[in-house]
């Protein structure tokens, strides 16, 4: 299993904040094909350049990286702070 | 380099954390402050309140990382950075940035450094609510993303 977060605009776009999911074991690209295959929304909302960066266990990932099992892994939209 | 990082729904005081900075920052002949406030009126319709999220935790790691970094450019004393979360009114500061150095350049562009990364790297959303009542995410600017270029 792992717990998946949303965050910002990704929120509202998805209809939730988090979610418990069967895992495996796989990467950050694993978890983006397996969420955008859910079409519609999922695929929109998720599509390259809506998503940031992905954050595994706290620490925030540049490109492809693993996602143990038990991962707490959040799904960032573009920043906006400051 | 002495270094504090604070998220936080609190409002922050300017004097006195600088004056906290200037104690703890040893013999800093200068000290840059930066304080950024949610303006009123950035379109056709009046702001009621700006929201911001963050992720707790990740955020104040990835303020710390970028202040950092910039302690390896600058010969930086000391750094605060005060970030506030949750609902704020125009007019509220949002972020407090205090750079401590020996001589001011270096903490003039130490300042607007961690400034331009953390407004393109530092995880934090706004959704602005306007008076009408209706609400929306604020999206990225490109503008900021050239502003951190410059640095690279």
């Amino acid at each position: 299993m792992i717990n998946v977060r949303y965050f910002g605009v990704l929120k509202d776009a998805l209809g939730l904040e988090q979610e418990t999911l069967d895992w495996q074991g796989g990467t950050t690209g694993d978890l983006l094909s397996r969420l955008r295959a859910r079409g519609g929304d999922w695929d929109a909302a998720l599509a390259p350049g809506k998503v940031f960066r992905l954050v595994v266990n706290q620490s925030i990932v540049q490109g492809e990286a693993a996602i143990p099992v038990g991962a707490e892994v959040g799904i960032l939209p573009p920043v906006t702070g400051g | 380099m002495r270094l504090s990082v604070t998220v936080s729904a609190d409002v922050f005081d300017l004097g006195q954390e600088e004056a906290r900075l200037a104690a703890e920052a040893g013999d800093a002949g200068a000290v840059v402050a930066f304080v950024g406030r949610v303006r009123g009126q950035d379109g056709p319709v009046a702001l009621a309140s700006l929201f911001l999220e963050h992720y707790p935790g990740v955020t104040e790691s990835e303020i710390a990382r970028i202040a950092r970094e910039a302690a390896t450019r600058w010969p930086l004393l000391a750094c605060r950075v005060v970030h506030r979360v949750g609902h704020l009114r125009p007019g509220e500061g949002i972020v407090l940035v205090l750079m401590a150095s020996s001589h001011r350049q270096a903490a003039f562009q130490a300042a607007e450094y961690l400034m331009d990364y953390l407004k393109t790297q530092a995880p934090f959303w706004k959704r602005e609510c306007f008076a009408d009542g209706s609400e929306r995410w604020v999206e990225a600017k490109t503008s900021d993303d050239d502003a951190c270029r410059r640095w690279s």
